[in-house]
């Protein structure tokens, strides 16, 4: 079974998904950040792909992805990076990025070499469901990796539906409109989101994530979905004075309560 | 048929909408009304007026008898420097600004390079009374300073951008992250015919105007509707597709884009992406794009800041790929020179743009009974410090 869908089978709430972007803060940190997310009690990481040209993120994440190309990080890289990570850790792992890097190493081939490699599941938010449809469905389903979609408060009821047939694994629920990191507070709007997209009970979980940075934003997420999706903040914590040990234990008791 | 989008949005393999789910409503909104809104009675009886009345269209088509003489061969200037605000940038928002309160927009954004796209955008906010915001890179707020005054004069806030190479590839990116970030209030007014589906569409419509008046004026002209060749430089190729819009069926009409080659296609600092690109996808569009193995965008570089971006409008991919167009490209230095000749045998001082359409006559065979068309896209108002610092009057 996918580790995506093992894990939303295990645990129902509360789950912490932290993501960070591979080759920073340094090229080789990308394997020691996931063995000590695993360590600290984190439940699920998205490993960002790099890309020059992040338009839907917002300045921590632009910076890390900067930092990471100017490192030498490439997605080939990466994957080298990632041989043998199973022998190390079995907590579900999904790559996230921009749909030209991937588009550049060969849609097939990456397909195949995250099912080599125990890769569980892919976002990639420009790619849209109806050019996945059309043109890359097949290579991702005979791979056993999980697309996951991405719906906003402007996602139409019927639209969250069809998303709800379409993702794998989980639904990607952004929580403001927003670029990435932006820390609006919750609005009453938000809770109306979260509110309808509970309503529509969709088959799949949801995590909830964009805005997430601390225990309070965390807590609140909780209360919609079956757990959040914390990205910038992590970022700006690898960017704090310390071990990675001492940063990323620092981190995650910040979110959950001592595990 | 074969040269106008298909049902996805698709121009031969190029195009398409590849936005993320946060720039989906704005998006579709726009896909589902902008046919609908610029065919109606009301919309084009306002268009056309603004542009005869605001803009002084037609935009005359003028012999150059000196620069034929030179060249030996029929050359007409589409005098698009002759609009308002010195370019032919003030078509497409007219047409945007139009929509956009259509659509019930109170806040106009915008990316611009040289600072005409900007500076158009400005005007027509200011016209209409809507909020705007320009994005601009910090390198093109340097070496464009005086669009930069007169945007802010006509009360747009400019908001110089830091990543990245500063310039106008990176006022895309920022421009698309405020949209993300407005996703209610906004329109976007892209000024090339590049980014989602249906932008490229949308703009080279706009633009059309500048090709459906070349056939008028050549056939009081000429006697005939249809020159030789029409020549036009290309960046994201707005003025190009307006330029060969009405032509583009005509498969005897030769048509030529002239890209921006900075120090030489070969020398790394070029934006001459059809030249060295492949294809990829950025600003949510599939096209040719100057990028490495590993799909990083390839930071451009020329003299020119309106030309200076590392993609091209999905058109001109598939005008290139199937050989309907031809691409040849100009370096500074060649622009540079094109640009002094026009000034002492025309009296017209050209944009640094609309140069590198000149510096190509060099490069193409034209014989004497020959009809030459060249988009003259905007003005050198703008561009005086770097001719002044490259002849140094």
């Amino acid at each position: 079974m996918n580790r995506i869908d093992h894990l939303f089978q295990n645990k129902k709430s509360r789950i912490l998904s932290v993501f960070f972007t591979a080759g920073f803060p340094g090229l080789n940190d990308t394997v020691p950040i996931i063995e000590l997310l695993e360590k600290n009690g984190v439940d699920l990481i998205e490993i960002g792909i790099p890309f020059s040209d992040p338009t839907a993120d917002g300045p921590d994440i632009q910076h890390s992805n900067d930092e990471a190309l100017k490192n030498g990080m490439s997605l080939e890289l990466l994957f080298s990076q990632l041989e043998g990570i199973r022998e190390k850790v079995s907590l579900p792992l999904i790559l996230m990025g921009y749909f030209n890097p991937v588009m550049q190493f060969g849609v097939e081939r990456f397909c195949r070499k995250c099912r080599e490699t125990g890769i569980d599941g892919v976002i990639l938010p420009d790619l849209p469901p109806w050019e996945y449809d059309r043109q890359y469905k097949a290579y991702f389903e005979g791979n056993g990796l999980h697309n996951i979609l991405l719906i906003t408060p402007q996602t139409s009821d019927e639209r969250i539906r069809e998303a709800d047939r379409q993702t794998g694994g989980f639904l990607y629920m952004v929580s403001s409109s927003s670029t990435t990191g932006a820390g609006k507070e919750v609005s009453d709007f938000q809770t109306e989101y979260f509110e309808r997209v509970r309503r529509l009970n969709p088959d799949h979980p949801r995590l909830i994530g964009f805005g997430i940075s601390n225990r309070a934003t965390f807590e609140n997420a909780c209360q919609y979905a079956s757990g959040a999706i914390i990205g910038s903040a992590f970022i700006r914590a690898l960017q704090e004075p310390g071990t990675p040990e001492e940063k990323v234990g620092r981190f995650v008791r910040q979110i959950l309560p001592s595990v | 048929m074969k040269y106008t989008i298909d049902q996805f949005g698709y121009y031969g393999e190029f195009g398409g909408a590849w936005i993320p789910e946060m720039m989906y409503a704005n998006i579709s909104e726009l896909l589902t009304r902008y046919l609908e809104i610029m065919e109606s009675p009301g919309f084009s009886q306002e268009f056309d007026s603004l542009l005869k009345d605001y803009v002084g269209r037609p935009s005359p088509l003028y012999y150059a008898s000196r620069l034929s003489e030179r060249y030996g061969s029929h050359l007409y200037l589409k005098r698009e420097d002759l609009n308002h605000t010195g370019s032919h940038k003030l078509n497409n928002t007219i047409g945007q600004i139009l929509l956009a309160q259509r659509l019930g927009k109170t806040r106009i954004i915008a990316e611009t390079g040289a600072g005409q796209h900007g500076l158009a955008t400005a005007t027509v906010c200011a016209l209409k009374g809507l909020q705007c915001v320009v994005y601009m890179g910090a390198t093109d707020i340097a070496r464009q300073e005086p669009n930069v005054r007169k945007m802010r004069m006509l009360g747009a806030e400019v908001v110089p951008v830091n990543s990245g190479n500063k310039t106008l590839k990176d006022a895309t990116n920022e421009a698309m992250r405020d949209w993300i970030n407005h996703p209610e209030d906004t329109h976007y007014i892209i000024g090339s015919v590049v980014g989602p589906h249906p932008y490229p569409d949308m703009v080279a419509r706009f633009q059309s105007v500048i090709s459906a008046e070349i056939r008028k004026q050549l056939l009081e002209k000429t006697g005939s509707e249809l020159p030789t060749r029409l020549i036009a430089c290309v960046g994201g190729g707005s003025n190009a597709a307006g330029t060969f819009y009405h032509f583009l069926e005509e498969e005897q009409v030769e048509l030529i884009g002239v890209e921006a080659a900075g120090r030489g296609v070969d020398s790394g600092e070029t934006a001459a992406t059809l030249a060295v690109g492949s294809p990829g996808v950025l600003h949510a569009a599939r096209t040719m794009l100057m990028q490495n193995s590993d799909g990083q965008i390839t930071e451009p570089y020329s003299i020119s800041a309106g030309l200076d971006y590392p993609g091209i409008g999905p058109l001109h991919a598939h005008l290139f790929k199937t050989g309907r167009a031809k691409y040849l490209n100009a370096t500074d230095r060649e622009t540079l020179e094109a640009a002094h000749l026009l000034t002492r045998l025309e009296g017209i001082i050209p944009a640094l743009e609309s140069a590198h359409a000149l510096a190509a006559l060099d490069k193409i065979p034209m014989k004497p009974d020959e009809v030459n068309v060249v988009c003259l896209s905007g003005r050198g108002d703008k561009d005086m410090a770097a001719y002044l610092e490259y002849f140094g009057y």
